[in-house]
């Protein structure tokens, strides 16, 4: 099994706590659900899980060439649909966000975080999403009210772009001791307010990998 | 390869092609969860729980599995192995395999959580995380497999009751003071029906009852807060 990452992260058992790129896919799916502004994307981790769905696919194709046993088959067809299954759930959860914050990220350093077919992706629902608006609405407003991203001329800032709520409580779930929190090694789930310095914690220990960022809710 | 470079329409309900068998009652929920009403559907709760392991005895000789999600195997008649739950479940649904329920799910010890659970107001028992699942598709599945069958279901279900009325009583307790929240052993699916009523509780607090603490978390963003701004209209969700 290729692993490329040597990152230790929190699992529901320790002893299955095999670092798959599955796995690691998995809490990538998870942590970008959960978190309300895009993460960076984790372009070298789909790449080999891509690979790996290549690889099977092949395999698959071969025993089927060879005659091999259906039951063998099926199962490897069963991993084979539950690995696509992540993978598109990931690339999808990511394209919901960018969707709903196409402008926000564009102006902000969180395009950085975008694939370059996610930025492509992006460019297009700008375009598309302007269009729409000038044609169905804005070309109708008085002047001073036309433009896509300020409610009026008299707007300093751009006030017609929705931002991902950043200020809001967020679920993480966790184990062991981490920081001002005293945990022993059972699970955790902690509610922690994003803009507070718990939530730096938070977010460091999701970078290193201890902690998952499982759930949140936007108010 | 089925993955293209280019990206199929949103919101098309997707679903997984091993869950429909695996639960048919959640086949019509199998799609994406909608990340602004529940982060994860019940489908996608149970999809992370198929990848926790079971013990299991086959009944016929398999070759070695090289997985994506890890190496499985070879399968000898009557020697246990150690699967993930969805590939065990495969194999019961064929007739190739006996599934060893797992040691927590004995009447003696589920007896002794149950217990537990009832003499302790506040804390919960550790249990597996993904126990409501686990139970679920084993009861679904290897009926034949679990001795006293239905007690164990009704004390699994037991259980859930008294946990739930726990996490119930915990959600009282959350005041305009409450800002972090510990919640030890809690499983995925309890957690996961908290977790909108929860959140959004804390937040309505936190926004109405504790004026300076906003500020001061706006300035220490350096963000400017919504008064800063003059009137300004909520944008409806696209």
């Amino acid at each position: 099994m290729a692993s490329g990452s040597e990152d230790t992260f929190w699992t529901q058992d320790p002893e299955v706590a095999a670092s798959t790129d599955v796995e690691l896919l998995k809490r990538a799916w998870r942590n970008e659900k959960a978190s309300p502004e895009i993460l960076r994307f984790e372009e070298p981790l789909v790449e080999r899980v891509r690979e790996q769905i290549e690889l099977l696919e092949q395999t698959v194709e071969e025993l089927r060439a060879e005659g091999k046993d259906e039951l063998m088959i099926s199962l490897y067809q069963m991993d084979l649909d539950r690995t696509l299954y992540l993978l598109r759930s990931y690339l999808r959860i990511r394209l919901q966000k960018i969707e709903k914050y196409t402008i926000h990220i564009s102006k902000t350093d969180l395009w950085g975080r975008l694939s370059s077919q996610e930025q492509a992706f992006a460019q297009r629902c700008i375009i598309i999403m302007k269009e729409h608006l000038e044609q169905s609405v804005l070309g109708k407003l008085p002047d001073g009210y036309k433009d896509v991203l300020k409610q009026s001329l008299a707007s300093e800032d751009d006030d017609m772009v929705p931002e991902p709520p950043l200020d809001t409580f967020v679920f993480c779930k966790s184990r062991g001791d981490l920081g001002p929190f005293q945990l022993d090694d059972s699970v955790y789930y902690m509610i922690v307010h994003r803009c507070k310095n718990d939530y730096r914690l938070v977010q460091k220990h999701m970078e290193d990998g201890s902690w998952a960022l499982v759930m949140l809710l936007i108010p | 390869m089925q993955i293209r470079n280019h990206f199929p329409p949103l919101h098309q309900n997707i679903r997984a092609p091993h869950l429909q068998f695996l639960n048919p009652r959640f086949c019509s929920m199998a799609g994406q969860s909608d990340p602004h009403v529940s982060l994860f559907s019940p489908a996608e709760i149970e999809f992370f729980a198929e990848d926790e392991m079971v013990d299991i005895v086959p009944n016929l000789r398999v070759e070695a599995l090289n997985m994506i999600c890890g190496d499985y195997g070879p399968f000898t008649p009557q020697i246990p192995a150690k699967v993930p739950l969805w590939l065990a479940v495969a194999l019961k649904k064929r007739g190739k395999c006996a599934i060893r329920p797992p040691e927590w799910m004995s009447v003696e010890r589920l007896t002794q959580v149950l217990e537990a659970e009832r003499d302790s107001s506040r804390e919960f028992q550790p249990l597996p995380f993904h126990y409501v699942e686990i139970t679920k598709l084993l009861f679904h599945f290897a009926q034949d497999d679990i001795p006293d069958m239905y007690l164990v279901k009704s004390m699994v279900e037991d259980i859930r009751d008294v946990r739930f009325h726990k996490v119930e009583l915990g959600l009282e307790t959350f005041t305009n003071r409450t800002q972090a929240v510990k919640l030890k052993n809690l499983s995925a699916m309890e957690a996961n029906i908290i977790r909108p009523f929860s959140v959004r509780a804390l937040q309505a607090f936190y926004k109405h009852d504790i004026p300076d603490v906003a500020s001061q978390t706006a300035a220490t963003v350096n963000r400017p807060s919504m008064a800063d701004r003059g009137p300004r209209r909520t944008l409806r969700p696209r």
